[in-house]
């Protein structure tokens, strides 16, 4: 199911002022594949996001994607070569109609080379095609819900949205920081197919999440972060077993024993 | 040597212009562009005091720094706090008042070079062969003293710190019990108070004009933009930074360029780097 | 004790609805046709008649000068409210404006009805260059820096006594005739008010919007920001230049004023009075500050103390403006109702 890495991260550091943020981590992530990428807060995980999206620069290191360097470039550009990501913090258009949301992406240079369609044509202008983005991804086309102000939306919505952002860009690669937080147990189980869909649809993610259990249940390898350093890679039972990461979770042998000792 | 002296007290000087906005906007946020009307507005009181009300010099100064204390917070309190943090609100809005200040100034008469404030000491002395006049000298010895005892002020008493505390962090304040509104409201009065005091030092060596308010404004905030937002000592040396670079440019290439400099630095520091010379800012504004 | 007041209330009654929510039902009904046509026919039927109906030579040049300054304010309201830059440089717009026009004018001979049109382009693409680089700024720091662009001109051109110095630019020719000069002003301003309108419709326009509601979602969209927003400035500063190279031959000359900050605040006060976001308040508010301004002009430097107030007072009481409250109006019928 997984082919040859497409994205590589380098030995990629990030200082803000003293503070280490991330400290030479490096991966890889294969065509078709879903990683997740766990930590506890504070680890690193939105940093490392940051720093492929081009949303900040990395101190050092380096990015490649298809084994072309993307370090430094700026976001527009990494988004406009088909990776995209999403806002663990929502950032729709809150102003506008959720529909109206997608026509922004639909205008963009990726968008109108990938997308096959022409403003009016035998495919409809953007509008049409946003409809169409927003019934992939869960919307009901016939309700009034994405011709709703967005505002107005509830969280399972606006998470949705932020993928159809991305899906709208046609891309190869989806980078989730955290889509499953912040919703409820029954909108998390009908994100879950929708994640895998999107990896049939031969779509790489990576996945920055908190829902352990989730994550587990679609993701085909994780890695583990903490304080800006990668701990440990491999597939979910392995990772889980490490003592390094249950370390890293629930604290070291100290802590426990100034628990007990309490 | 001459470069040296007047470049120094020049330096002083925009400090002195810079303090006041400085301190607003660190505190409230408040881009005060009123700042360089009531500059020139407590210029007219002390005038008015010692020329209409026949006071003595120490009293109609003390007279002054309280009636700006008290307008400075009176307009802060009445208008500006209605469109608090809606900054482009407080610009237009600020600015709004200098307008109605100095325009309204320059109506009731106040025109011409007739005004001017008396000096503290009269007569100059000569330090290194050029004459100095004693008031330039104090001008450099109040600067000194006054940032000596901002540092104090925000630093050991409780209202200081109350001050310090809104300014990183506003809700942080909030949840200590920090009324920021009557903070923000007291950082404005002393603001104006800061700007009596940079008056009242400087004006004896010149005119009391209607369009140094303007100017004034302009290198108050060159001086805050070079040195970087929210840091005192950027501010101070970036007054330092203008300052010579004012008086080399008067000497090298003529007095017409003086506030080109202050626009310059203004616009080259915003293109280059936004968050000023010491200034934080920036870092933080990149992170998502 | 509230008698009175507890007997009657204000009752309000929305109109228009129907066609409001679903535009085709205009087309059926010629009550609805004309509920929609009404404001927009009053505003571009009384801005053609108004000069009609001024007396003497006088006032239709204030009317001139009006339009002057709302194509300023079109373009800071577009550029404030549309794509979140808030340029407190109208001026700057002004000033290259109608400098350009004035030495095409001057000294390559060009006549006005050309010199304006080239001066409106390369004036807009003059202005963009010199604002690329503070494009990335945000808010405060924008409006500081544009704030600081024309004085910097003015001075630039006091120091170096360039084109004029200060006595600027004399013997520029005026429009081939008067009726050209007034209502070629007034239909630019109705061009460039309906267009923009249009413009922040489409989806360029909502780009647009977007930029301003959050640059990052756009960033990863895979847009360009600085793109779009250096497009929009042109746009804006064009709008600017065009009415500077319009007062270059109005006046028939130009100077260090232009750059003056009667040309950033007016205009600035104009959208705050007419209401901001709106395209036609900026019109409005200085078909009403302009006249007012002259009206008052016996009283030298104290109209500015009155219209600054007034500008204060909007922004601090009643910051939506004339429009917005024009429209409440307009789409219900109040009137008071027996309890």
């Amino acid at each position: 199911m997984t082919g040859e890495p497409i994205l590589q991260i380098k030995e990629v550091t990030k200082t803000f002022g003293g503070i280490i943020a991330l400290n030479r981590v490096s991966f890889e992530v294969n065509r078709g594949e879903i990683l997740g990428i766990i930590g506890p807060n504070g680890s690193g995980k939105t940093t490392i996001v940051n720093c492929i999206t081009g949303f900040i620069k990395a101190t050092s290191g380096h990015v490649y994607f298809h084994g072309k360097e993307i370090t430094g470039k700026p976001p527009h550009k990494i988004a406009d070569l088909g990776v995209t990501r999403t806002f663990q913090i929502m950032r729709p258009y809150y102003s506008l109609p959720a529909y109206k949301n997608l026509v922004i992406p639909l205008c963009s240079p990726r968008a109108r080379r990938t997308g096959g369609w022409r403003g009016g044509g035998r495919l409809g202008d953007r509008n049409t095609v946003s409809i169409d983005i927003m019934e992939e991804i869960g919307f009901e086309r016939d309700s009034y819900v994405p011709y709703k102000t967005t505002s107005t939306l509830p969280t399972g919505y606006l998470k949705r949205l932020e993928l159809a952002r991305c899906l709208a860009l046609k891309p190869e690669m989806i980078i989730c920081d955290e889509v499953f937080s912040g919703l409820s147990m029954s909108e998390i189980a009908s994100m879950v197919p929708l994640i895998e869909r999107l990896q049939m649809d031969g779509i790489t993610l990576i996945m920055i999440e908190h829902r352990l259990r989730e994550l587990f249940q679609v993701s085909n390898r994780i890695m583990v972060l903490n304080f800006g350093e990668k701990l440990v890679e491999g597939s979910a039972e392995e990772v889980m077993a490490d003592p390094r990461v249950k370390e890293a979770y629930f604290g070291s042998e100290d802590i426990e024993e100034v628990m007990s000792h309490a | 040597m001459e470069i040296l002296i007047y470049g120094t007290i020049n330096s002083v000087a925009l400090a002195l212009y810079a303090l006041g906005f400085a301190l607003v906007y660190g505190i409230s946020r408040l881009p005060n562009f009123a700042h360089g009307a009531l500059y020139v507005l407590s210029g007219f009181i002390a005038w008015s005091a010692i020329n209409t009300l026949g006071l003595n010099y120490p009293l109609s100064i003390l007279l002054t720094m309280v009636v700006m204390a008290v307008i400075g917070a009176l307009i802060y309190y009445l208008f500006l706090i209605r469109v608090r943090g809606m900054e482009i609100s407080e610009i237009i809005a600020s600015y709004a008042i200098a307008l109605a200040i100095l325009e309204g100034l320059r109506w009731g008469g106040f025109r011409g070079m007739t005004y001017t404030l008396p000096a503290f000491i009269e007569g100059s002395t000569a330090i290194a062969g050029i004459s100095v006049d004693y008031q330039r000298l104090l001008v450099v010895g109040f600067g000194a003293v006054l940032v000596i005892f901002l540092w104090l002020f925000t630093h050991y008493t409780r209202i200081g710190l109350a001050l310090r505390g809104m300014a990183q962090d506003e809700r942080a304040a909030l949840m200590l019990g920090i009324d920021s509104d009557i903070m923000a409201v007291v950082a404005m009065g002393l603001g104006s108070m800061l700007a009596a005091f940079a008056a009242i030092l400087l004006l004896p060596l010149g005119n009391i004009v209607v369009e140094s308010g303007y100017n004034v404004l302009i290198l108050a905030i060159a001086v805050c933009i070079v040195g970087g937002i929210g840091s005192w000592i950027g501010a101070v040396l970036a007054a330092f930074l203008i300052g010579f670079a004012q008086i080399l440019t008067v000497v090298y290439l003529g007095s017409h360029y003086q506030m080109m400099v202050a626009l310059l630095a203004i616009i080259l520091t915003l293109i280059i780097k936004p968050s000023g010379l010491f200034g934080q800012q920036k870092e933080l504004e990149e992170r998502v | 004790m509230n008698t009175a007041a507890q007997q009657r209330r204000k009752e309000r009654i929305d109109r228009g609805i129907k066609v409001r929510t679903d535009g085709l039902y205009a087309l059926m009904s010629w009550r609805e046709l004309a509920y929609l046509i009404a404001p927009r026919s009053i505003l571009i039927v009384g801005l053609l008649i108004l000069p009609l109906v001024m007396p003497g030579r006088y006032w239709p040049r204030v009317i001139s000068i009006a339009c002057i300054y709302a194509l300023v304010a079109m373009s800071f309201d577009f550029l404030a409210h549309y794509v979140g830059l808030v340029s407190l440089g109208g001026a700057f717009f002004v000033g290259i404006g109608s400098y350009l026009s004035a030495i095409l004018n001057t000294s390559l001979g060009l006549p006005p009805l050309i010199a304006v049109p080239v001066a409106t382009l390369a004036g807009g693409a003059f202005c963009t260059l010199v604002l690329l680089p503070c494009l990335p700024l945000r808010g405060v720091y924008f409006a500081i820096v544009t704030l600081m662009y024309p004085l910097f001109m003015a001075r630039l051109i006091e120091a170096l006594d360039i084109v004029g110095g200060t006595d600027g630019i004399m013997g520029i020719d005026s429009f081939p005739s008067a009726w050209i000069e007034q209502y070629g002003v007034i239909v630019m301003v109705l061009i460039f008010l309906f267009g923009l309108r249009r413009l922040v419709n489409t989806d360029f326009g909502l780009v647009l919007r977007a930029v301003k509601d959050n640059d990052q979602a756009v960033k990863a969209s895979g847009m360009n920001i600085t793109r779009y927003k250096a497009l929009a400035v042109f746009i804006a500063s064009a709008t600017g230049c065009l009415a500077g190279a319009c007062l270059a031959h109005i006046y028939m000359w130009t100077g260090i004023s232009t750059f003056a900050l009667d040309f950033s605040i007016l205009p600035i006060a104009a959208t705050v009075i007419g209401g901001s976001g709106t395209l036609v308040g900026p019109v409005l508010g200085c078909l009403i500050l302009v006249p007012v301004s002259e009206l008052l002009r016996d009283f030298g430097t104290l109209r500015i103390v009155f219209y600054s107030l007034i500008l204060l007072a909007f922004v601090v009481f009643r910051s939506d403006g004339l429009m917005a409250y024009g429209q409440r109006k307009y789409d219900q019928f109040e009137r008071w109702t027996k309890i």
